[in-house]
């Protein structure tokens, strides 16, 4: 047979995976999922956070199998969670029930409750550190003993402590609008897709499964200019948070006897934006907005960003694209972006010829007017 | 902790959701019916609305013919192929008559199709009002409101520039003389097919989240003006330098040997059965 460009696609793909697998094998290393997990805590919480999906144990395993890459690893994960079923809601989360690892607020330096620095990269010099070539397992445990011992000395307090919000602290100066809880049950975007103009909760959840990258980059873009936020950080906590469930099939439901499943780390970010408001008698007023942001695990910059451009998604009388909520929410997911992108790799044999004869067409209709 | 995958991939309840939102697309052709599309172990974009489709659809005693630009073995058709036989264990054929779903990227086949049968189009952009317009609010708002002046305007102003209508792939049609429709990225010459088609065409567009519908014997046609009619692919005077067919959709190639522009066809299983055809007619008079 002559020239098929396309036959043999079987073998050809075969040969291509076994080609994959050799790339992942050939230097005869394995890495441990429990390595993956104990030592890329931020590419496993960032896994988690764009693929909506809060395993840590497989988010290790996506990362193993996708040899490191984010958009491979977020992949994996998202075709798995399609085939989980989905018995249950969880009961909505406090914040104030965090157990706070770090909570910082950059609005006011002496916080109910205190600063709390925590585990960050933000005070290092970011030096390469060449010891870390040679780090052995002796002088590690060596140095957890010793921090241990340290940490002997600091004095404890009894009680457990929950940290209050700071922008309750405000809310009693007044300086910001006390709110009704909204209690309307929020839409899940992955079992209904999303309407325009969406509501709170759907652009929320957009934004906390967002590619990090582009949720970083779009928050920027409106930072920088190309939009009307301009945030003080009220406040960033991380820590873990309890998840309950309802009683399945029990009437008659109590808080007593909700089940609790297990808790998740997450970031949450509140932040303050100064926005103007007509009051009674028309007349501009400068009132504070809270920009929300949270996501799976530790991942801060992801956060805030997500906090600037809900505040700006509450916005949409700005022009500016980062107000508008179609171009913010359906261009930042990873698995929708990539996926798009990467189809240019595919055959479009038929579609360009079609192109190349509509081209022929007008170019002949062209010469005759010429001629 | 190692699952094996459920029937046809998705969990029931998933499989059901997909059912009722082609219930409704069947039941409103044209009308793009949101629905809350998964993601699927391949990649958004690579076939994963007719995919979703699919393996709702399919049954254990279905076969399954799967297409990418009028090839079988085209690379992403037989990934597709893979994963749906994998986790249905169902028949797979290249022969569109023994066909019960054909998933098809970009082309319907050359063979009529008949009421038996079911053809699934993968579907990247399924707003043929996207060009028009941005956004979706807009757009959605448009077809309800049967204002399709933009799409009109649009062929209007190639017309105006380049003297004819100047689409490829994808030119927009009318469905059951309601809605306008994205046929998906077929060649122009494969529109006529859509019209009173005998076989039901399901339309599904996994990253954009719509699935929609021609139901059998439904009109379908491509929108144009009296005065510029709707015309097709021209393949004047050539044939499939294979199997010598005319009259149906061809490949442009290059002879490696003496560098001419040659053609061939772009279904490569309706060639296939011309050839197998032709062999058997030519042993058949060899031994009378």
């Amino acid at each position: 047979m002559g020239y098929v460009p396309v036959k043999g696609g079987t073998q050809a793909i075969e040969a291509s995976i076994k080609r994959l697998k050799f790339e992942r094998l050939k230097g005869k290393e394995i890495i441990e999922i429990n390595t993956i997990m104990s030592t890329m805590r931020a590419m496993v919480d960032q896994v988690m956070s764009e693929s909506s999906l809060y395993s840590p144990y497989l988010a290790a395993l996506a990362i193993k199998q996708a040899e490191g890459s984010m958009e491979e690893a977020v992949f994996l994960m998202r075709a798995h969670r399609s085939t989980l079923p989905r018995p249950y809601y969880s009961q909505t989360v406090e914040s104030e029930t965090m157990f706070v690892e770090r909570r910082i607020s950059a609005s006011f330096k002496d916080i109910p409750g205190g600063q709390l620095l925590g585990a960050t990269y933000d005070y290092t010099h970011r030096l390469l550190d060449f010891d870390l070539i040679k780090e052995n397992t002796e002088d590690n445990m060596q140095w957890l003993q010793n921090y241990q011992e340290e940490l002997q000395n600091i004095e404890k307090l009894d009680e457990l402590m929950y940290f209050p919000k700071v922008v309750d602290y405000l809310r009693e100066e007044g300086l910001f609008e006390k709110h009704e809880a909204n209690n309307t049950p929020p839409i899940d975007i992955t079992k209904q897709s999303l309407q325009f103009p969406t509501t709170r909760s759907e652009r929320l959840q957009v934004l906390t499964r967002g590619q990090t990258g582009a949720v970083t980059s779009l928050g920027y873009a409106s930072l920088r200019g190309y939009g009307q936020v301009h945030p003080t950080v009220g406040e960033v906590r991380v820590g873990a948070v309890p998840i309950y469930v309802e009683h399945p099939n029990e009437m008659e439901q109590s808080k007593e006897e909700e089940f609790y499943i297990g808790e998740i780390t997450v970031t949450e970010v509140e932040s303050f934006v100064p926005t103007k408001v007509k009051n009674e008698n028309n007349e501009y007023e400068l009132e504070f907005e809270i920009g929300y942001g949270i996501c799976y695990g530790q991942n801060e910059t992801k956060a805030i960003a997500m906090s600037i451009l809900d505040q700006c998604l509450e916005h949409t009388e700005s022009d500016f694209p980062t107000h508008d909520e179609e171009f913010v929410l359906l261009h930042i997911d990873s698995v929708e972006s990539t996926g798009f992108i990467s189809h240019l790799k595919l055959p479009h044999y038929v579609t360009f010829q079609s192109k190349l004869d509509s081209m022929r067409q007008v170019k002949k209709g062209v010469q005759k007017i010429e001629s | 902790m190692k699952a094996k995958t459920h029937f046809a991939f998705f969990d029931e309840g998933s499989k059901k959701e997909i059912r009722r939102a082609i219930m409704k697309a069947v039941a409103i052709p044209g009308y793009q019916v949101p629905f809350a599309s998964r993601e699927m172990p391949i990649a958004r974009g690579w076939g994963t609305g007719g995919l979703q489709i699919t393996l709702s659809i399919i049954g254990k005693a279905d076969v399954l013919k799967v297409i990418d630009q009028g090839a079988d073995e085209s690379v992403n058709a037989v990934n597709i192929k893979k994963l749906v036989q994998e986790t249905t264990g169902v028949e797979l054929t290249d022969q569109t008559e023994d066909a019960d779903i054909i998933q098809s990227r970009h082309r319907i086949p050359e063979v009529a199709l008949t009421k038996e049968q079911i053809i699934v189009l993968q579907v990247p952009e399924p707003e043929p009002l996207r060009k028009v317009e941005a956004r979706e609010y807009m757009t959605k708002r448009m077809h309800s409101e049967d204002d399709y002046s933009g799409v009109w305007l649009m062929l209007f102003e190639q017309i105006m520039k380049y003297g004819k209508t100047a689409t490829a792939a994808d030119h927009p049609v009318y469905v059951n003389h309601r809605y306008v429709m994205a046929p998906s990225p077929i060649p122009r010459f494969d529109n006529a097919k859509m019209h009173q088609s005998e076989a039901l065409i399901l339309l599904g567009a996994g990253r954009e989240k719509k699935i929609y519908a021609v139901p059998p014997y439904t009109n379908v046609e491509s929108l144009a003006f009296e005065d510029y009619p709707f015309t097709v692919e021209s393949f004047e005077g050539e044939h499939c330098h294979l199997c010598g067919s005319t009259a149906i959709f061809l490949d442009e190639l290059i002879d490696h040997q003496t560098g001419k522009t040659i053609y061939q066809c772009n279904d490569t299983s309706h060639c296939m059965d011309q050839l197998n055809k032709k062999e058997k007619a030519e042993v058949q008079t060899s031994y009378a």
